[in-house]
């Protein structure tokens, strides 16, 4: 007991000596001189940070906050119990009517977060089939976002195909580029495939960065029709109306229905034969392909499936932004998303959504610290991977399995 | 002719550069079989640190050969206390989870040092005082500058002393040995722990140097300048054949070299493309690389 306190506190202190010789460098030597100030100032306020923390911890460790804890487990409990008599139906269903009440309640800025929660959500999901289920680690995702983004855009602009007509080329166009990045890399497993995935990523984006009779280069297409839909006019007799989505709270909705379908596709595909060999494959590849799972088949269809929705997201996003730019496609945005999925919980659709909206919205409540915004990101998934590797709303594992049998 | 031996001159030390930075994603690789995705930002902390330290001591007035030297070894020094840091916090904990959340782990970490750069150093460029080293020799139209000759004599110091370090003494042998096998390692006395904490150190110091070279060879450094080398060195410990030292240094110079040559015959736009291709098309071909042993199915 001792020698653990002892231990702890210890290493804390060298840890905190630790982090001032590294900010010094950084902060105080200036060709002017060397200067103190700042980095006591920056490095005093962490310490007193992880001075709360470390106390927070050792009352914890000595068992001060048991009362505490235990009703709050009851507490978690009962409202468990509560929640678990509601019939899921119902939840889904209430939850669909706030998802589509929701613009009434909120301005147009409350509008555009929900766009880019929303296309987030959609991203998220498609990626959690590759990462989630099927267990591939692809850095490189944003890139299928870019191919559906471009198949719009230039569909648009060249052909004036309208958005509903683009949006299955968009998927189609998608799913054959995750074939093509799939195939050479169906062979690697793990942190080669991580890398691999990156580089097409990169070279996707290099591409559309440098091919200035396709894509305008970094300078970006513009001109990007909207959406239309056909809605009900009334004003003489019911006839079908054609016209052009122009406010955000429309293009609300039409993203809404992408996500839904989204949420729904990959749901059904979750709990499919397909989804239970994708888990197979995950947990253990040579002891899926001896039960029979056609790994090469099922490993491309992962990357296939999961790149179709990534195209929906691009293709409403060209349309939302009526312009389209290599700039938003880089790596960063692959790490977003992947941090999404590992946020809210890897396979787990509701954590994925959860994710999208951690990482999307919370940005936008705290606008004041927004330079902050991706250091904390880094930080954050760090310390999930070291305090949460599940994710804040794990998946559920469907069935036994044997070790929690006996 | 004249233009091709200038391309040549300008890959081997591009080259070089790179082999530097394979080293040490080679050595982290072959000890716990993670890609440290930190690596990169490793090398551009060096590229900061080199022209913080080298600037505050030219300021002191002292001579810029002294500067160069002693601001090279404390950015090294200083690189490698950021990494034993980084393993200590990111890696140590999750020696025994899955590789996954290892490897989201080590790209969180990369993306915090990233942006702590960002925050501390600002978004622009930051100027190298290359007035230091301008100059060079004339070959005919072949123009060697001073910082390439330099650049390529302390790689080649460098990698000789990592060669006597991994190969001639006893911490170079422990670390050969925990990266065989680590439970026998640690049974014949080995502390792996510090050895994995020496090996973090000894890449991110190489890295740091190299950041340092690329300072002085491009005029400037950025907070993101880590990324793009990072993955091309990356190529380069592959096709040299992961966890192989020599394979990382034939691995790097090649793929310098490619990139050189393939800017200026072929396209200097997908100059960057090329290594993604090699690395690629290694992975596909020959796993192994082209000096690696054979890797069980585990690590590809």
């Amino acid at each position: 007991m001792i020698h653990e306190f002892k231990k702890r506190w210890v290493s804390f202190g060298i840890g905190l000596i630790w982090l001032f010789v590294i900010l010094w460098p950084l902060l105080g030597i200036k060709p002017e001189g060397l200067e103190f100030g700042t980095t006591f100032a920056l490095w005093g306020r962490l310490a007193v940070a992880a001075l709360c923390i470390m106390i927070v911890y050792e009352l914890n460790v000595r068992g001060v906050f048991d009362g505490a804890k235990k009703a709050g487990s009851a507490i978690t409990g009962s409202t468990r119990k509560a929640y678990a008599a509601i019939p899921q139906w119902l939840l889904l269903l209430i939850l669909l009517a706030l998802a589509l009440v929701f613009p009434s309640m909120t301005g147009r800025y409350g509008h555009d977060v929900a766009c880019n929660v929303l296309i987030y959500v959609c991203l998220g999901l498609g990626l959690n089939i590759v990462v989630g289920l099927a267990g591939l680690l692809d850095l490189g995702y944003i890139a299928f976002y870019g191919v559906g983004a471009y198949t719009y855009a230039l569909l648009s602009i060249h052909y004036q195909l309208s958005f509903w007509m683009s949006l299955p080329i968009a998927g189609c166009l998608a799913a054959i580029a995750g074939c093509i990045i799939g195939y050479p890399t169906l062979r690697m497993r793990g942190d080669y495939l991580a890398i691999v995935t990156l580089g097409f990523g990169e070279i996707v984006r290099l591409i559309l960065n440098n091919w200035m009779e396709l894509t305008n280069g970094p300078n970006g297409l513009s001109g990007i029709k909207r959406p239309g839909v056909y809605w009900l006019d009334m004003t003489n007799g019911w006839t079908l109306e054609h016209f052009w989505v122009k406010k955000v709270w429309m293009y609300y909705y039409v993203i809404l229905f992408i996500a839904i379908c989204t949420i729904i596709a990959v749901y059904r595909l979750n709990y499919s034969r397909i989804g239970r060999a994708w888990e197979a494959i995950r947990e253990d590849e040579t002891a899926a392909e001896l039960m029979g799972v056609n790994t090469f088949l099922l490993k491309l269809l992962a990357y296939a499936s999961g790149a179709v929705f990534a195209g929906f997201a691009g293709a409403f996003f060209a349309s939302r932004m009526r312009f389209v730019s290599p700039e938003s496609f880089t790596f960063l945005e692959s790490a977003m998303v992947l941090a999404m999925v590992v946020l809210g919980g890897m396979g787990s659709i509701p954590g994925v959504i959860l994710g999208a909206l951690a990482l999307i919205a919370l940005p936008e409540v705290f606008r004041e610290f927004d330079l902050y915004r991706m250091l904390v990101f880094g930080g954050v998934m760090t310390v999930m991977m070291l305090v949460r590797p599940k994710g804040l709303w794990p998946a559920k594992r469907v069935g036994r399995r044997s070790e929690e049998m006996d | 002719m004249d233009y091709f031996l200038q391309q040549l001159v300008n890959g081997i030390t591009l080259g070089g550069v790179y082999a530097l930075i394979a080293l040490g994603y080679t050595m982290v690789y072959g000890i716990i079989q993670l890609i440290n995705f930190a690596h990169g930002e490793f090398f551009a902390a060096g590229g900061y640190m080199g022209v913080i330290i080298i600037s505050y001591l030219s300021a002191q007035g002292m001579s810029p050969v002294l500067c160069i030297a002693l601001g090279l070894g404390l950015t090294m020094g200083y690189c490698a206390l950021l990494a034993m840091a980084v393993e200590k916090v990111a890696y140590k904990p999750l020696r025994s989870s899955s590789r996954l959340s290892v490897l989201l782990s080590a790209l969180g970490m990369s993306i915090f040092l990233q942006n702590g750069l960002m925050l501390t150093q600002g978004v622009y460029d930051k100027a190298y005082p290359t007035e230091m080293t301008a100059g060079g020799f004339h070959f005919g139209n072949v123009v060697v500058s001073y910082m390439q000759i330099y650049i390529v004599l302390i790689t080649a110091a460098l990698l000789i002393c990592l060669n006597l370090l991994v190969f001639k003494t006893r911490i170079g042998k422990a670390m050969r040995a925990t990266a065989q096998d680590k439970v026998m390692s640690a049974l014949v006395g080995i502390n792996s722990n510090k050895i994995i904490s020496l090996t973090f150190a000894i890449g991110a110091g190489l890295a740091a140097a190299a950041g340092i070279m690329v300072g002085f060879y491009y005029g400037s450094v950025n907070y993101s300048m880590g990324f793009v080398p990072g993955i091309k060195a990356f190529a380069a410990a592959v096709l040299g054949g992961i966890g192989n030292i020599t394979g990382a240094m034939v691995g790097g110079l090649i793929i310098g070299m490619v990139e050189i040559f393939a800017a200026g015959y072929l396209s200097s736009e997908y100059k960057d493309v090329f290594a993604f291709i090699i690395l690629i098309a290694v992975l596909y071909f020959r796993p192994t690389g082209i000096m690696g042993e054979n890797v069980d199915d585990t690590r590809v």
